[in-house]
């Protein structure tokens, strides 16, 4: 059998570089809130094989790089009644540096966590006069993808407290609820099992700093809310929708747990 | 008594966890419940337990332990409260209750996303429940 011990550990000693120049941290010390449950979190990297942990070691190889390219090129495409672009504002696309690091977080009024998509819905609603994208569209998570490959190598840096503090409660409360007729909670698989084997799939910490990711398993870009969505059907359960304010706050919680963490921009899982 | 007086999942009587009485008065098929054990929508144990004697089933997991021998720790009143309501034996575990329909939250329509239907059946019948306990039972040392 291809279990047992020796693959249930994330990975000992792998380390991801990229194009032979950008290294990314994989392993870094919990962050301060998490310290009673790990020393330390991983990237989901470490979790996969061999083949899967190589393709997003070089740009070219990487099959989330040509929604990334799709992405930059909405950017620059007006749409909407105002015959305006995202650069016609925010210019380059390099403008976004840190924005996928810092998501979710409070939006401008100040009452609600929004996550990147809701900012970029409000710009093309809003500024642009154009349509809202839908949350898990391809329009959106090329955007989504094209945005978080800006902040590639910067540490997630969430803000938990202050107006976030009650989103950061609400998410703790979802992460630790077990849902579904098989009564799991993000816990019993990310926490209590991580490294174990559910089947064919080598548990991680469920780590979204590599988010949005390709998975081969569906070809294509998975948005956060779509994975956490994922994870709930196969428990049996009705997940909450994608956009709702228990995913946006799940993932508030989810990113504090890899605050230490960098940005992947655009991992790949299998 | 009659033939089928099933025991529904609201009826269980635990005792220290153990169910003693059969939840159909037939006996359990060990074949069709080495079926289910293995079988995704249903039991899916390899999912989570090594199964030695099921070789041929691939890429069965270790969140739980391998259920070799496990004849030999357990009665049978005691396995068919584990796979009835393992929470019953081992508080809090994250092994599934195999023999219940509600106090969930948010159960689904099975796999598909979609909310539990009003009449939600437990995971697996009474019967399939006995036959997998008769599985169970061949798995000495
Ligand atoms: C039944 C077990 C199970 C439960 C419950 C579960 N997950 Fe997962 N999750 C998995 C598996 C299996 C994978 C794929 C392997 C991996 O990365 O751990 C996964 C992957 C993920 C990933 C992708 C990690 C990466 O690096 O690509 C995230 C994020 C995640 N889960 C978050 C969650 C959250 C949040 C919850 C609760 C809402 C949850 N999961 C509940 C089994 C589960
Ligand atoms: C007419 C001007 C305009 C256009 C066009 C525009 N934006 Fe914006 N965008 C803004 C302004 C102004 C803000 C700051 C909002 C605030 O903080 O109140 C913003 C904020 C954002 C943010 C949040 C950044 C952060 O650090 O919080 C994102 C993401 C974003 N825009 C993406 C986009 C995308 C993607 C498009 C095109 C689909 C777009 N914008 C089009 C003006 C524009
Ligand atoms: C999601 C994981 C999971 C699934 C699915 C699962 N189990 Fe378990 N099972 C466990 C865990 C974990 C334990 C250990 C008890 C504990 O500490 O919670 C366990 C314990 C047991 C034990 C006692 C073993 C011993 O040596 O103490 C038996 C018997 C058992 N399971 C049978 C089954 C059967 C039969 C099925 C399927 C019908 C099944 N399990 C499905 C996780 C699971």
């Amino acid at each position: 059998l291809a279990t047992g011990p020796a693959l249930a550990d994330p990975h000992p000693d792998a380390e991801l570089v990229i194009n032979d120049e950008i290294e990314l941290a994989t392993r870094a010390p919990a962050p301060d809130h998490l310290k009673e449950v790990f020393d330390t979190v991983y990237s989901g990297w470490l979790f996969r094989t061999d083949e899967t942990r190589a393709l997003e070691m070089d740009d070219f190889d990487n099959p989330a790089m040509v929604f990334a390219d799709m992405g930059v090129d909405l950017w620059n495409a007006a749409d909407g009644s105002e015959g305006k672009s995202c650069a016609s504002c925010h210019e380059g696309i390099e403008s976004m540096k840190g924005v996928r690091a810092s998501m979710p977080k409070i939006n401008p009024a100040g009452n609600d966590i929004w996550s990147v998509e809701n900012f970029v819905n409000t710009c093309r609603t809003d500024r642009m006069g154009a349509e809202a994208w839908k949350w898990n569209s391809p329009q959106m998570k090329q955007m989504t993808s094209a945005i978080s490959l800006q902040s590639r190598g910067m540490p997630i840096s969430v803000k938990i407290d202050g107006p976030a503090e009650p989103y950061w409660e609400q998410g703790k409360e979802i992460y630790y609820t077990r849902y579904g007729q098989l009564e799991l909670a993000c816990a019993s698989c990310h926490e209590v099992n991580m490294g174990k084997m559910i089947r064919a799939d080598h548990l991680s910490q469920g780590q979204i700093n590599g988010f949005p990711t390709y998975r081969l398993a569906d070809a294509g870009i998975v948005s956060i809310h779509q994975r956490f969505s994922g994870c709930i059907r196969d428990t049996r359960g009705e997940p909450f929708e994608a956009g709702s304010p228990e995913f946006r706050a799940l993932e508030l919680y989810v990113a504090s747990r890899g605050m230490t963490l960098p940005v992947e921009g655009l991992a790949v899982r299998q | 008594l009659p033939a089928l007086a099933l025991t529904g999942p609201h009826d269980l009587q635990f005792a220290d966890g153990a169910l003693a009485e059969s939840l159909t008065g037939q006996p359990g098929d060990p074949a069709a419940g080495a079926k289910v054990m293995a079988t995704r929508p249903l039991g899916n144990c390899v999912a989570c337990h090594e199964i030695p004697p099921m070789a041929d089933v691939p890429f069965q997991g270790d969140v739980g332990p391998s259920l070799a021998g496990v004849a030999d720790r357990y009665s049978e009143a005691q396995l068919r409260g584990i796979v009835a309501n393992a929470k019953m034996t081992f508080e809090g575990s994250v092994m599934p209750a195999f023999y219940k329909n509600s106090g969930y939250i948010r159960p689904g329509d099975g796999f598909t996303t979609n909310p539990a239907p009003a009449d939600l059946q437990p995971i697996l019948t009474a019967q399939e429940i006995e036959d997998v306990v008769a599985y169970l039972l061949t798995l000495k040392e």
